[in-house]
């Protein structure tokens, strides 16, 4: 059914006994032409867009747990596109404009809402390495600006810019096209245009095994539901791709950390766009419900346990309270990590493997939601026809043996 | 008015000490011991706050932390003003201030409450099916509305007034919830020795014990008991008692987090006091003695103002003196209700009806409801109530075997006290990773496999009755100091209670057609839980998500478990086969600045000084950031500006001399017999072979093959030297030769040290500097012939220790001194003496930065990015080829680090050279690159040159050497400018000046 006001309307008057499962639940097939390991936003987005683009009806996607309670349900939503490097702002930038849109597309709103992204500048080596960006991505066709303090503060007012901090601010890079969604929109939305298109998505089904043939290729999967045959397999589980990798004997260029994050009690609007401090590990927006969204750094150590340490809450509201004073007094609400995967070169990985039929989209770290469309729709083509989109080319497995990084840490991340 | 709901006597309040308050500008009076909560009661104000989305009129539902309707905004000073506080946790202090939030124009008179009339059009998860065209219309128009229209309190507008402290604890047993189970365990656990830390959110501790009157325990009356139980603990040595202080967190390790209300509750409070305290605890054992929580029942409009839970009721009047009503309505399928129906009938109450939903109700307290007189009914059930910004109905009806429900008998009431049994309370239980199971009996999640040292005790775990949980707490308390339990402390007079009923209570007619409240705060009802589930959410995440049930300030605490179980009869599963949300911390809100503690302006961080910040301070010195260190960048004089004082100290340099502090450097000391090896393994150079006296610059890279540090090394022995590293990246250098050390190459001797701060050091550059040192160094022979460029002395400096060395980052003759960093200023006061015979300046960080690019130097961090090869920066032939090994040789050889076309370090000229191109620029080959446009590189570094009268850069260029003598654009702000590509060296392109 699509969604609409006047089928809003018509189902208020039946009581709103008429709403049909926004997807299916069906038993898993014994054999599928694809199979999407992972049912967060991207392993949804991708078998979408296989389902939609690629004309690609019997397939399927597992996931162990629940649809999009992965990262995709644990993040905290910042949308941008302006990176350095011309691949991620041609990945990155392909996402950003699916999401204009991407309502529309889905018949689901997705709350997609460019409020603008506001990147602090606190020395003079952030201000190099923004203005670097900035110029990089006025070449390329991104938006992103530079703000004095003062217009920084007049974006948000919210901002403290007294020159008593400890990390004074000295600028802003502003992009006013970036933003936040909805995140469990994102996968509900992707979930019931899959699920309507054809697409079995089977949740509490957790991938075991990767069978191979003698050939060495994908043959098929053991799961929790009992083996599945299939010849052509996409694994999309952030951070738990080592392990799912290494079911076929692929070891992964990755790491995995816990990140947190935290909302306050609901508040009348009092923030208006998204800040981010990379510098002193915070950043804050405001959710459409009146809670402040605030995010960490991740911890020290890699885990797979999904809560963090206190030190690490402490240390971001440490710096929250530093550059927001009046949200001191405001309370902690929820407080939640997720595990994420992180590369060397903290570029995402979108590429076939050394096994035939075995495909993996994976390494978007600290900052994949954002690409949610954009890495679908490249992933899609990647599966479905065995070769890279152009858009997805660069973000090889094998650039970890080439040396050709694309290193998005490199302008932040080195020292004077 | 002191409050017409008051009983005359009974209640932990002080009737002696009357308090003054508003409320919504409104004057009330309440008594010492009262919460806002209670005095507002006392006063039969029972309006307190409207729901998130339809704005419906609501009061108090508990007595507790959680309460969901009854939160209001409080603070007199915007500095202090603190929104969404529970009522029911706000002490009463002499003018305290509080006011409602989320209305327009007036709690009683609310325009957004015409929400609860479309509520039909505004079912769960309806935003995702709207709003959505036509496209942009969601940010520019709807998403505004909504922001506006949600959201609770609001924010304070000023800084925070208040301060806030943090503190450490370790302990034998700590024990959360000071109730009978947790005094029980604390008691066993002091007896036995053990440190003991027991802590209670609740102003007094004591738990339910604070609402106790009949019951007796030990022989005494139960409040006797706990006066003399808390005043043995208060003496016992080794036991902190906790009161206001609530356990939020439980992590790993058996580490808590609580938090202490300090000076909240105080009216003039010692300006000393923080307001709040952050504990960090780490238990050898804890135990768990949370209690339970009180369900309501889930009838249409059970929401009403005067409508809230039984032992609520029950408490307000034991606790505090307050009748909540005149006449009451107990709907309830527990037995506690009962009890509450006896004390409300004592204080003269009227009991209209006990409605009991159960077909039967035998137990203790039913029969002596009965025997009072009351008016029991079995049976029965609530299917609505009337009321508006009060309730005066409550409409009774029979209850049928199918499920469902008889038209409804209005029963005039201004109270409903209402129960569906009890929860308990597994939250921290759950925290700690400890592992529930649904026990059939109960009807609820108790705790079932412990993950770490930990024991639940008491109602937390469903040991509900008051013997039961004392004799639980002990033994508890007793097993934690590995005693045996003691024998059982006699209770008489607290009968079992039983009972209770999950889920949707047995409706009439259509339920949904009416709205019966699952989560009160968020306006979740039980239509909008199974429209979820027939929507497909079947995972009760997805439910919580998609209805918000759960997700309101109380964290679900009186909702999840009747949201659960209406959710899996629509699901046709079982509750454990439905399972629960995870409950995330922390247990209620906690204030951010209690988290982040001191930590604000110059405390944020430290900041590191050189010994030489004073005396650049008292000079005119303008600070930068690098890192935790301040550095001098210029030394502006009088009526100077930037430019010209930067002129004047770069040329002063050039020309004559100039003295730098260099202390931030990075310093470590490298020592052991396998020192050179270990360096020769890490750095690209090559150490084995140098000198005892020389120096030698040293880069590093990372595993990938990437530039990461640079530094000067001296090697003052055969196995010893001092390496000198980026300011901002010494603590990580010595990291990385720990880790290198300790996990690849342990059969290396070799030791670090950190010796940053154990020197200060200067640098002396400039054609003069010579002659200003000579006076001073003793025991050195500084001559050219004796002590060449790249070399390392120790001797003294006007009698002190010093290493001097011979290097320069500017290209003129330098010289470093390295002197205990006590003596540093002194040693810089006497250099600078002689200096002002020679006409020197002093220098900042920007003119080094100038002096060294038109050398060609680099800067990592600015030149490098961690993409950037060593032969990149045409410093290829640094690299000792005869070397086996060393730290990103193996990456070095792949193939897109061996490619041609790589980026390149070239030099570049503006054509205009008066025009500075901006650090970061892009460079390109067309003077009006089209959008897209690859560029061949970026502008890494960019100065106006006194010394050369002229602007300059250095860039990475794709190809760059094989550029050079052509020409490039660089982007601007406004267009491009054009470039003639040079080498990287602008100045003394022979070096002679150096070697002077
Ligand atoms: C706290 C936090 C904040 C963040 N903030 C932002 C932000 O502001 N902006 C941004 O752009 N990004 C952010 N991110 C990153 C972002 O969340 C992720 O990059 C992105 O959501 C990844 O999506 P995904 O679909 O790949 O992963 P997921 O949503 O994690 O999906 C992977 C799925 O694979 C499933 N799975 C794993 N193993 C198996 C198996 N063996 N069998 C079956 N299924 C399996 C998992 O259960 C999971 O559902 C944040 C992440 C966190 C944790």
């Amino acid at each position: 059914m699509k969604f609409s006001y006047l089928s809003l309307a018509r189902q208020a008057l039946g009581g709103h006994q008429g709403w049909p499962e926004q997807w299916r639940s069906p038993a898993p097939k014994s054999a599928y032409d694809a199979i999407i390991v992972g049912a967060g936003g991207h392993g949804l987005a991708t078998a979408y867009y296989m389902a939609k683009e690629h004309g690609m009806r019997n397939i399927a996607v597992l996931e162990k747990g629940w649809l999009g309670g992965g990262n995709t349900g644990r993040n905290t939503t910042i949308i941008r596109s302006n990176y350095l490097w011309e691949p991620s702002e041609a990945i990155y930038g392909h996402a950003h404009k699916l999401w204009h849109g991407l309502s529309q597309e889905l018949n689901y709103n997705v709350m997609f809402s460019p409020r603008g992204v506001m990147l602090i500048a606190h020395s003079h080596h952030d201000e190099q390495s923004f203005k670097r960006h900035i110029y990089a991505n006025r070449l390329a066709g991104t938006q992103n600006e530079w703000l004095t303090p003062e217009q920084a503060k007049a974006f948000c007012p919210l901002l403290n810019i007294d020159p008593s901090m400890r990390y004074p601010i000295v600028g802003a890079a502003l992009q006013r096209t970036g933003g936040t969604a909805r995140h469990d929109a994102v996968a509900w939305g992707y979930a019931r245009g899959a699920s309507t298109l054809g697409v079995d998505i089977i949740e509490n089904c957790e991938v075991k095994g990767i069978a191979r043939d003698a050939s060495g290729a994908v043959s098929g999967l053991e799961t929790t539901r009992g083996p599945i045959a299939t010849k052509r397999i996409g694994v999309v589980a952030a951070g738990n791709t080592s392990v799912v990798m290494a079911m076929a004997g692929v070891r992964m260029p990755l790491e995995s950390f816990p990140l947190q994050a935290l909302v306050s009690e609901p508040l009348k609007p009092i923030m208006p766009c998204v800040v981010m401090s990379n510098t002193i590990h915070a950043y804050m927006s405001q959710s459409d419900k009146g809670e402040l969204v605030i995010g960490a750094g991740t911890d020290a150590y890699t885990s797979y346990s999904q809560t963090g340490g206190l030190h690490i809450a402490t240390q971001t509201l440490e710096a929250i309270c530093e550059m927001f004073p009046t949200v001191s007094r405001l309370r902690m609400l929820r407080n939640w990590g997720g595990i994420v995967d992180v590369t060397p070169d903290r570029s995402p990985i979108i590429s076939k493997t050394p096994v035939p039929g075995l495909f993996v989209n994976c390494g978007w770290g600290t900052g994949g939601f954002k690409a949610t469309p954009g890495s679908g729709h490249v992933f899609a083509h990647q599966v479905a026809t065995g070769e890279p989109h152009p858009i997805n080319a660069p973000f090889t497995l094998d650039r970890f043996r080439t040396g050709a990084l694309i290193n998005e840490a490199a302008a932040a991340a080195v020292a004077h | 008015m002191t409050g017409d709901n008051r009983v005359q006597s009974g209640g932990r309040i002080d009737r002696a000490k009357p308090i003054g308050f508003t409320f919504d500008g409104k004057k009330f009076t309440g008594f010492a011991g009262d919460t806002l909560a209670s005095a507002l009661l006392a006063n039969g104000v029972h309006l307190m706050g409207r729901s998130f989305k339809y704005h419906r009129p609501r009061g108090l539902l508990t007595m507790g932390s959680e309460e969901p309707n009854a939160l209001v905004g409080v603070g007199s000073q915007e500095s202090r003003f603190t929104p969404n506080l529970r009522a029911t946790q706000v002490e009463l202090y002499e003018g305290l201030t509080a006011v409602s939030q989320n209305n327009w124009p007036s709690l009683s008179l609310d325009f957004q409450a015409v929400n609860g009339l479309f509520s039909s059009f505004i079912p769960a998860g309806f935003y995702y099916k709207t709003f959505m065209h036509p496209k942009g219309a969601w940010e520019s128009l709807y998403e505004p509305l909504i922001r506006r229209a949600a959201g609770l309190g609001r924010a304070p507008k000023a800084r925070d007034a208040d301060h806030y402290a943090n503190l450490y604890a370790h302990c034998d047993v700590a024990i959360v919830g000071a109730g009978p189970a947790g005094l029980a365990a604390a008691l066993a656990a002091a007896r036995g020795g053990a440190r003991v830390m027991l802590f209670d959110e609740q102003a007094e501790l004591g738990g339910s014990l604070l609402a106790e009157s009949a019951a007796r325990i030990d022989g005494k009356p139960a409040a006797d008991w706990l006066a003399a139980t808390l005043a043995e603990l208060a003496a016992a040595p080794h036991v902190t008692l906790l009161p206001r202080t609530q356990i939020f967190g439980y992590y790993a390790q058996n580490f808590l987090a609580g938090l202490e209300r300090v000076s909240d509750h105080l009216a003039s409070p010692d300006p000393k006091l923080p307001r709040e305290r952050l504990w960090r605890v780490r238990a050898k054992r804890v135990v768990l003695a949370a209690g339970a929580h009180e369900r309501p029942l889930v009838f249409p409009d059970n929401d009403r103002p005067g409508i809230m839970l039984a032992d609520a009721a029950r408490g307000f009047l034991a606790r505090y003196g307050v009748t909540p009503g005149a006449r009451a309505v107990i709907a309830t399928a527990h037995d506690s209700a009962y009890r509450a129906a006896l004390e409300l009938a004592q204080a003269g109450v009227a009991i209209a009806l006990i409605a009991d939903l159960r077909p039967n109700a035998e137990g203790e307290w039913p029969e002596a409801a009965r025997k009072a007189g009351l008016r029991v009914e079995t049976g029965a059930a609530i299917v609505g109530t009337r009321g508006h910004l009060r309730v005066s109905h409550a409409l009774v009806a029979k209850r049928w075997a199918d499920g469902s429900a008889g038209r409804g008998e209005a029963i005039a009431c201004d109270l409903i006290a209402m129960s569906g049994g009890w929860t308990p309370s597994v939250h921290l239980f759950s925290q700690s990773r400890g592992k529930l199971a649904f026990d059939e009996t109960l009807q609820a999640f108790v705790p079932d496999v412990s993950a770490q040292a930990e024991r639940s005790a008491g109602a937390c775990r469903g040991a509900f009755a008051l013997s039961e949980a004392l004799a639980d707490g002990a033994a508890a308390g007793a097993a934690a100091v590995s005693a045996a339990a003691p024998a059982p402390v006699s209770v008489e007079g607290a009968p079992a209670a039983h009972g209770g009923f999950l889920g949707l209570s047995p409706p009439h007619g259509d339920p949904q057609k009416s709205k019966a409240f699952v989560d009160f705060q968020n306006d979740v009802t039980a239509r909008d839980v199974t429209l979820a589930t027939r929507e497909g959410m079947r995972s009760i995440e997805h439910i919580k998500r998609y209805t918000t049930t759960g997700m309101a300030t109380d964290q679900g605490k009186t909702s999840n478990m009747n949201a659960l179980a209406i959710a899996s009869q629509a699901l046709g599963k079982t509750i454990p086969q439905v399972g629960l949300t995870t409950f995330r911390l922390p247990y209620t809100p906690v204030t951010f600045a209690s988290i982040a503690g001191m930590s604000r302006r110059e405390l944020f961080d430290p900041v590191r000084q050189t010994p030489l910040h004073a005396w650049a301070a008292e000079n005119g010195a303008t600070f930068e950031e690098a890192g935790l260190w301040k550095r001098a960048s210029y030394f502006k004089r009088p009526g100077e500006d930037v430019k010209a004082a930067v002129a004047r100290e770069c040329l002063g340099t050039r020309e004559r001399a100039g003295m730098m502090d260099a202390s931030t450097l990075g310093k470590i000391e490298v020592v052991g017999p396998d020192a050179a090896e270990f360096l020769n393994r890490l750095y690209i150079n090559a150490f084995a072979k140098l000198g005892v006296g020389r120096c030698r610059y040293g880069l590093m890279l990372n595993e990938a093959g990437y530039v990461m540090d640079d530094g000067v090394i001296a090697r003052l022995a055969q196995d010893r030297f001092h390496v000198t590293t980026t300011s901002v990246g010494a603590a990580h250098v010595i990291t990385l030769m720990e880790d290198f050390a300790q996990t690849e190459w342990p059969d290396l001797k070799v030791w670090f040290t950190s010796t940053t701060e154990q020197w200060a050091t200067i640098a002396i550059n400039g054609p003069r500097a010579r002659q200003m040192l000579e006076p001073l160094v003793e025991g050195i022979d500084i001559s050219a012939a004796a002590m060449p460029h790249l070399s390392m002395r120790e001797g003294h400096i006007c009698g002190v220790p010093t290493r001097l060395a011979r290097v320069s980052f500017t290209g003129e003759l330098g010289f470093e001194v390295n002197v205990p960093a006590d003596y540093g200023r002194a040693i810089w006061e006497a250099i600078w003496a002689e200096g002002r015979k020679v006409d020197c300046v002093v220098y900042g960080l920007d003119v080094l930065l100038i002096l060294r690019a038109e050398k060609g130097f680099i800067v990592v961090g600015q030149e490098t990015d961690g993409t950037v090869t060593p032969d990149d920066l045409g410093l290829g032939k640094m690299i000792a080829q005869s070397k086996p090994d060393f730290v990103g040789k193996r990456s070095l050889a792949m193939p897109d680090l061996a490619r041609e076309g790589r980026k390149q370090l070239v030099g570049l000229l503006p054509d205009d050279s008066q025009f500075k191109l901006d650090e970061g620029a892009q460079v390109v080959d067309a003077i009006a690159p089209a959008i897209g446009t690859s560029a061949l590189g970026h502008v890494t570094s960019s100065y106006f040159s006194p010394t050369l009268g002229r602007t300059f850069a250095m860039a990475l260029v794709a190809g760059g050497r094989s550029r050079i003598g052509g020409t490039a654009y660089v982007t601007t702000m406004q267009g491009t400018a054009l470039v003639r590509i040079v080498e990287p060296i602008f100045y003394d392109k022979e070096g002679k000046r150096l070697d002077a």
